[in-house]
Protein backbone atom coordinates (compact mmCIF):
# COMPACT_ATOMS: atom_id res chain seq x y z
CA UNK A 1 0.00 0.00 0.00
CA UNK A 2 2.81 2.51 0.53
CA UNK A 3 4.45 2.09 -2.68
CA UNK A 4 0.83 2.31 -3.89
CA UNK A 5 0.65 5.54 -2.64
CA UNK A 6 4.11 6.91 -3.70
CA UNK A 7 3.43 5.83 -7.11
CA UNK A 8 0.31 7.96 -7.00
CA UNK A 9 2.59 10.69 -6.00
CA UNK A 10 5.15 10.14 -8.75
CA UNK A 11 2.42 10.32 -11.13
CA UNK A 12 1.57 14.01 -10.63
CA UNK A 13 3.19 15.71 -13.07
CA UNK A 14 2.81 12.78 -15.94
CA UNK A 15 -1.14 12.89 -15.26
CA UNK A 16 -1.02 16.77 -15.72
CA UNK A 17 0.71 16.29 -19.00
CA UNK A 18 -1.88 13.41 -20.41
CA UNK A 19 -4.87 15.37 -19.50
CA UNK A 20 -3.54 18.36 -22.10
CA UNK A 21 -2.32 15.87 -24.68
CA UNK A 22 -5.32 13.68 -24.70
CA UNK A 23 -7.17 16.64 -24.34
CA UNK A 24 -6.01 17.50 -27.93
CA UNK A 25 -6.24 13.82 -29.59
CA UNK A 26 -10.04 14.06 -28.21
CA UNK A 27 -10.58 17.08 -30.06
CA UNK A 28 -8.63 15.68 -33.13
CA UNK A 29 -10.65 12.68 -32.98
CA UNK A 30 -14.24 14.59 -32.89
CA UNK A 31 -13.31 16.35 -35.89
CA UNK A 32 -13.03 12.63 -37.91
CA UNK A 33 -16.36 12.79 -36.52
CA UNK A 34 -15.67 9.64 -33.68
CA UNK A 35 -17.80 9.99 -30.74
CA UNK A 36 -16.29 10.67 -27.16
CA UNK A 37 -16.81 7.46 -26.03
CA UNK A 38 -14.92 5.54 -28.65
CA UNK A 39 -12.12 8.21 -28.38
CA UNK A 40 -12.40 7.63 -25.24
CA UNK A 41 -12.08 3.85 -25.84
CA UNK A 42 -9.21 4.46 -28.24
CA UNK A 43 -7.07 5.92 -25.19
CA UNK A 44 -8.05 3.82 -22.50
CA UNK A 45 -7.14 0.63 -25.23
CA UNK A 46 -3.70 2.15 -26.24
CA UNK A 47 -2.23 4.50 -23.59
CA UNK A 48 0.02 5.83 -25.85
CA UNK A 49 0.17 9.27 -27.88
CA UNK A 50 1.83 9.22 -30.90
CA UNK A 51 0.71 5.54 -31.54
CA UNK A 52 -2.83 6.77 -31.25
CA UNK A 53 -2.19 10.25 -33.61
CA UNK A 54 -1.36 8.17 -36.10
CA UNK A 55 -3.88 5.91 -35.79
CA UNK A 56 -6.05 8.47 -36.27
CA UNK A 57 -4.93 9.56 -39.42
CA UNK A 58 -4.42 6.07 -40.87
CA UNK A 59 -8.43 5.48 -39.58
CA UNK A 60 -9.49 8.99 -41.70
CA UNK A 61 -7.35 7.56 -44.87
CA UNK A 62 -9.32 4.55 -45.01
CA UNK A 63 -5.38 2.42 -44.18
CA UNK A 64 -5.46 -1.40 -44.98
CA UNK A 65 -4.93 -3.16 -41.50
CA UNK A 66 -1.53 -4.53 -42.53
CA UNK A 67 -0.38 -0.25 -42.98
CA UNK A 68 -2.03 0.31 -38.98
CA UNK A 69 -0.23 -2.94 -37.88
CA UNK A 70 3.21 -2.15 -39.17
CA UNK A 71 2.98 1.64 -38.17
CA UNK A 72 2.08 0.64 -35.15
CA UNK A 73 5.23 -1.50 -34.78
CA UNK A 74 7.41 0.45 -35.93
CA UNK A 75 6.11 4.14 -33.97
CA UNK A 76 5.53 1.94 -30.42
CA UNK A 77 9.00 -0.67 -31.12
CA UNK A 78 10.45 1.73 -28.65
CA UNK A 79 8.44 0.34 -25.48
CA UNK A 80 9.72 -3.17 -26.42
CA UNK A 81 13.11 -1.48 -25.74
CA UNK A 82 11.63 -0.14 -22.56
CA UNK A 83 10.32 -3.02 -21.07
CA UNK A 84 13.18 -5.06 -21.10
CA UNK A 85 15.44 -2.51 -19.51
CA UNK A 86 12.32 -2.43 -16.93
CA UNK A 87 13.03 -5.95 -16.44
CA UNK A 88 16.63 -5.55 -14.70
CA UNK A 89 14.99 -2.70 -11.94
CA UNK A 90 12.03 -5.45 -10.94
CA UNK A 91 11.56 -6.36 -7.45
CA UNK A 92 12.79 -10.15 -7.45
CA UNK A 93 9.05 -11.17 -6.20
CA UNK A 94 6.80 -9.57 -9.17
CA UNK A 95 5.83 -12.94 -11.18
CA UNK A 96 4.53 -13.43 -14.75
CA UNK A 97 1.20 -12.87 -14.24
CA UNK A 98 2.18 -9.74 -12.50
CA UNK A 99 4.25 -8.61 -15.65
CA UNK A 100 1.27 -9.29 -17.59
CA UNK A 101 -0.72 -6.16 -15.78
CA UNK A 102 1.92 -3.69 -15.46
CA UNK A 103 3.29 -4.48 -19.01
CA UNK A 104 -0.26 -2.96 -20.09
CA UNK A 105 0.84 1.08 -18.55
CA UNK A 106 4.56 1.36 -19.79
CA UNK A 107 4.68 4.67 -21.72
CA UNK A 108 7.28 6.96 -22.33
CA UNK A 109 7.34 8.85 -18.86
CA UNK A 110 5.85 5.92 -16.96
CA UNK A 111 8.96 3.78 -17.97
CA UNK A 112 10.73 7.14 -17.04
CA UNK A 113 9.73 7.16 -13.81
CA UNK A 114 10.14 4.01 -12.54
CA UNK A 115 13.22 3.33 -13.84
CA UNK A 116 14.89 5.94 -12.08
CA UNK A 117 13.54 5.05 -9.00
CA UNK A 118 16.91 4.13 -6.72
CA UNK A 119 14.54 0.65 -5.51
CA UNK A 120 13.41 -2.32 -6.72
CA UNK A 121 9.78 -1.86 -8.30
CA UNK A 122 6.81 -3.28 -7.11
CA UNK A 123 3.33 -4.24 -9.11
CA UNK A 124 1.53 -2.07 -6.27
CA UNK A 125 4.00 0.68 -7.34
CA UNK A 126 3.78 0.27 -10.94
CA UNK A 127 -0.15 0.16 -10.11
CA UNK A 128 -0.01 3.39 -8.13
CA UNK A 129 2.08 5.13 -11.32
CA UNK A 130 0.07 4.07 -14.02
CA UNK A 131 -3.82 4.55 -12.93
CA UNK A 132 -4.29 8.23 -12.48
CA UNK A 133 -2.16 8.88 -16.02
CA UNK A 134 -4.49 6.57 -17.69
CA UNK A 135 -7.46 7.76 -15.86
CA UNK A 136 -6.67 11.24 -16.67
CA UNK A 137 -5.55 10.25 -20.75
CA UNK A 138 -8.60 8.58 -21.38
CA UNK A 139 -10.77 11.77 -19.56
CA UNK A 140 -8.64 13.74 -21.46
CA UNK A 141 -10.06 12.48 -24.01
CA UNK A 142 -13.67 12.02 -23.88
CA UNK A 143 -13.81 16.04 -22.24
CA UNK A 144 -11.47 17.02 -25.49
CA UNK A 145 -14.38 15.60 -27.71
CA UNK A 146 -17.27 16.27 -26.24
CA UNK A 147 -16.02 19.93 -25.42
CA UNK A 148 -13.46 21.74 -28.32
CA UNK A 149 -12.81 24.22 -26.52
CA UNK A 150 -12.90 23.70 -22.68
CA UNK A 151 -9.50 24.90 -22.23
CA UNK A 152 -8.33 28.05 -23.60
CA UNK A 153 -5.83 28.01 -26.18
CA UNK A 154 -3.25 29.53 -24.09
CA UNK A 155 -3.42 26.81 -21.62
CA UNK A 156 -3.41 24.38 -23.75
CA UNK A 157 -0.18 25.33 -25.78
CA UNK A 158 1.41 26.32 -21.91
CA UNK A 159 0.75 22.45 -20.89
CA UNK A 160 1.95 21.03 -23.84
CA UNK A 161 5.99 21.22 -22.72
CA UNK A 162 4.80 19.87 -18.99
CA UNK A 163 6.12 16.28 -20.01
CA UNK A 164 9.38 18.09 -21.46
CA UNK A 165 9.87 19.61 -18.58
CA UNK A 166 9.54 16.49 -16.71
CA UNK A 167 12.38 14.34 -18.71
CA UNK A 168 14.47 17.56 -18.34
CA UNK A 169 14.32 17.43 -14.56
CA UNK A 170 14.80 13.19 -14.57
CA UNK A 171 17.73 13.68 -17.09
CA UNK A 172 19.53 16.68 -15.92
CA UNK A 173 20.51 16.05 -12.02
CA UNK A 174 22.24 12.95 -13.49
CA UNK A 175 23.85 14.24 -16.14
CA UNK A 176 25.52 16.75 -13.68
CA UNK A 177 26.67 13.83 -11.02
CA UNK A 178 28.14 11.27 -14.04
CA UNK A 179 30.25 12.31 -16.85
CA UNK A 180 29.15 9.03 -18.79
CA UNK A 181 25.56 9.71 -18.90
CA UNK A 182 26.35 13.22 -19.60
CA UNK A 183 28.10 11.60 -22.87
CA UNK A 184 25.09 9.65 -23.59
CA UNK A 185 22.54 12.45 -23.59
CA UNK A 186 24.89 14.48 -25.58
CA UNK A 187 24.92 11.61 -28.11
CA UNK A 188 21.36 10.97 -28.02
CA UNK A 189 20.56 14.85 -28.64
CA UNK A 190 23.02 14.97 -31.91
CA UNK A 191 21.65 11.91 -32.97
CA UNK A 192 17.87 13.04 -32.46
CA UNK A 193 18.56 16.63 -33.77
CA UNK A 194 20.12 15.27 -36.93
CA UNK A 195 17.58 12.59 -37.81
CA UNK A 196 15.05 15.40 -37.46
CA UNK A 197 16.58 18.11 -39.48
CA UNK A 198 19.02 15.93 -42.05
CA UNK A 199 17.42 16.08 -45.34
CA UNK A 200 16.54 12.37 -46.11
CA UNK A 201 16.84 11.02 -42.71
CA UNK A 202 14.27 13.35 -41.85
CA UNK A 203 12.04 10.87 -43.66
CA UNK A 204 12.39 8.50 -41.09
CA UNK A 205 9.38 8.41 -38.12
CA UNK A 206 9.43 9.53 -34.98
CA UNK A 207 9.39 5.84 -33.43
CA UNK A 208 12.44 4.95 -35.47
CA UNK A 209 14.73 7.78 -34.75
CA UNK A 210 14.17 7.64 -30.91
CA UNK A 211 14.86 3.74 -31.26
CA UNK A 212 17.95 4.44 -33.63
CA UNK A 213 19.10 7.14 -31.44
CA UNK A 214 18.48 5.41 -28.07
CA UNK A 215 20.23 2.50 -29.09
CA UNK A 216 23.51 4.43 -30.64
CA UNK A 217 23.99 6.65 -27.62
CA UNK A 218 23.57 3.89 -25.17
CA UNK A 219 25.87 1.75 -26.80
CA UNK A 220 28.28 3.96 -27.25
CA UNK A 221 28.36 5.11 -23.62
CA UNK A 222 28.10 1.12 -22.25
CA UNK A 223 31.59 0.49 -24.54
CA UNK A 224 33.25 4.06 -23.27
CA UNK A 225 32.39 3.75 -20.07
CA UNK A 226 32.35 0.15 -19.35
CA UNK A 227 35.39 -0.19 -16.88
CA UNK A 228 33.73 2.47 -14.68
CA UNK A 229 32.69 1.44 -11.19
CA UNK A 230 29.14 -0.32 -10.98
CA UNK A 231 28.24 1.63 -7.83
CA UNK A 232 28.86 4.64 -9.57
CA UNK A 233 26.62 3.84 -12.49
CA UNK A 234 23.51 1.92 -11.30
CA UNK B 1 -15.13 -0.72 -38.86
CA UNK B 2 -13.27 1.53 -35.89
CA UNK B 3 -13.41 -1.04 -33.58
CA UNK B 4 -11.16 -3.80 -35.81
CA UNK B 5 -9.08 -0.68 -36.12
CA UNK B 6 -9.10 -0.58 -32.25
CA UNK B 7 -8.33 -3.86 -31.82
CA UNK B 8 -5.48 -4.08 -34.19
CA UNK B 9 -3.56 -0.99 -32.49
CA UNK B 10 -4.52 -2.18 -29.14
CA UNK B 11 -3.13 -5.76 -29.38
CA UNK B 12 0.17 -4.82 -31.26
CA UNK B 13 0.67 -1.96 -28.53
CA UNK B 14 0.12 -4.29 -25.71
CA UNK B 15 2.51 -7.41 -27.65
CA UNK B 16 5.43 -4.94 -27.72
CA UNK B 17 5.10 -3.79 -24.13
CA UNK B 18 4.47 -7.03 -22.99
CA UNK B 19 6.60 -9.87 -24.27
CA UNK B 20 9.95 -8.32 -23.35
CA UNK B 21 8.74 -7.72 -19.75
CA UNK B 22 7.50 -11.77 -19.68
CA UNK B 23 10.34 -13.22 -21.60
CA UNK B 24 13.02 -11.70 -19.75
CA UNK B 25 13.37 -12.59 -15.89
CA UNK B 26 16.63 -13.35 -15.58
CA UNK B 27 19.20 -10.77 -14.25
CA UNK B 28 21.21 -10.13 -17.27
CA UNK B 29 25.24 -10.55 -16.12
CA UNK B 30 27.24 -8.89 -19.42
CA UNK B 31 28.44 -5.80 -18.38
CA UNK B 32 28.13 -4.17 -21.52
CA UNK B 33 24.08 -5.20 -21.77
CA UNK B 34 24.04 -3.89 -18.33
CA UNK B 35 25.62 -0.98 -18.77
CA UNK B 36 23.49 -0.54 -22.29
CA UNK B 37 20.09 -0.94 -20.33
CA UNK B 38 21.32 1.77 -17.73
CA UNK B 39 22.02 4.02 -20.02
CA UNK B 40 18.90 3.73 -22.14
CA UNK B 41 16.54 5.72 -20.03
CA UNK B 42 18.55 9.10 -20.53
CA UNK B 43 19.52 8.34 -24.25
CA UNK B 44 16.05 7.97 -24.70
CA UNK B 45 14.20 10.57 -22.62
CA UNK B 46 16.65 13.12 -24.24
CA UNK B 47 16.31 11.85 -27.62
CA UNK B 48 12.88 12.13 -27.44
CA UNK B 49 13.06 15.92 -25.65
CA UNK B 50 15.12 17.49 -28.00
CA UNK B 51 14.50 18.94 -30.83
CA UNK B 52 10.42 17.90 -30.27
CA UNK B 53 10.11 20.31 -27.16
CA UNK B 54 11.00 23.07 -29.50
CA UNK B 55 7.65 22.04 -32.04
CA UNK B 56 5.51 21.33 -28.36
CA UNK B 57 4.12 24.73 -28.14
CA UNK B 58 2.52 27.86 -30.04
CA UNK B 59 6.23 29.29 -31.23
CA UNK B 60 9.74 27.78 -30.59
CA UNK B 61 10.88 31.21 -28.80
CA UNK B 62 7.92 29.98 -26.03
CA UNK B 63 9.12 26.69 -26.25
CA UNK B 64 12.94 27.79 -25.61
CA UNK B 65 12.22 29.98 -22.72
CA UNK B 66 9.87 26.73 -21.35
CA UNK B 67 13.08 24.52 -22.21
CA UNK B 68 15.38 26.86 -20.74
CA UNK B 69 13.37 27.33 -17.53
CA UNK B 70 13.25 23.34 -16.86
CA UNK B 71 17.28 23.25 -17.28
CA UNK B 72 17.68 25.94 -14.86
CA UNK B 73 15.43 24.28 -12.60
CA UNK B 74 16.78 20.96 -13.25
CA UNK B 75 20.15 21.52 -12.85
CA UNK B 76 19.05 22.97 -9.14
CA UNK B 77 17.33 19.35 -8.61
CA UNK B 78 14.15 20.74 -8.09
CA UNK B 79 11.24 17.86 -7.86
CA UNK B 80 9.43 16.61 -11.00
CA UNK B 81 6.42 18.50 -10.91
CA UNK B 82 7.98 21.88 -9.75
CA UNK B 83 9.99 21.62 -12.91
CA UNK B 84 7.13 21.13 -15.36
CA UNK B 85 5.14 23.47 -13.82
CA UNK B 86 7.63 26.88 -13.79
CA UNK B 87 7.76 25.57 -17.69
CA UNK B 88 4.58 25.67 -18.43
CA UNK B 89 4.12 28.90 -16.25
CA UNK B 90 7.21 30.13 -18.51
CA UNK B 91 5.66 29.24 -21.57
CA UNK B 92 2.11 30.49 -20.70
CA UNK B 93 4.10 34.34 -19.84
CA UNK B 94 6.43 34.48 -22.89
CA UNK B 95 3.17 33.26 -25.18
CA UNK B 96 1.08 36.44 -23.42
CA UNK B 97 4.07 38.96 -24.06
CA UNK B 98 4.47 37.63 -27.47
CA UNK B 99 1.24 38.75 -28.14
CA UNK B 100 -0.20 35.19 -28.95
Amino acid sequence: MKDFIEGVKDSTPISIGYFSVSFTFGIMAAGYGISPLIAGAISLCNVTSAGQFAGLTLFAAGAPYLELFLTQLIINLRYALMSLTLTQNLSKKVNTFQRLIMSYGITDEIFAVAVTKEKPITLSYMLGLEWVPIFCWTGGTILGAVANNLLPPSVQSALGIALYGMFVAIVLPVAKEKKSVLFVSVIALVCSCIFYYMPGLNKISSGFAIIISTVLAAGLGAVFFADEDEEDET
Amino acid sequence: MIYIYILIMAVTTYLIRMLPLTLFQKEIQNKYVKRFLGYVPYACLTAMTVPAIFYATKSPVSAAAGFATALALGYKKQSLPVVALFACITVFVVEKIMGF
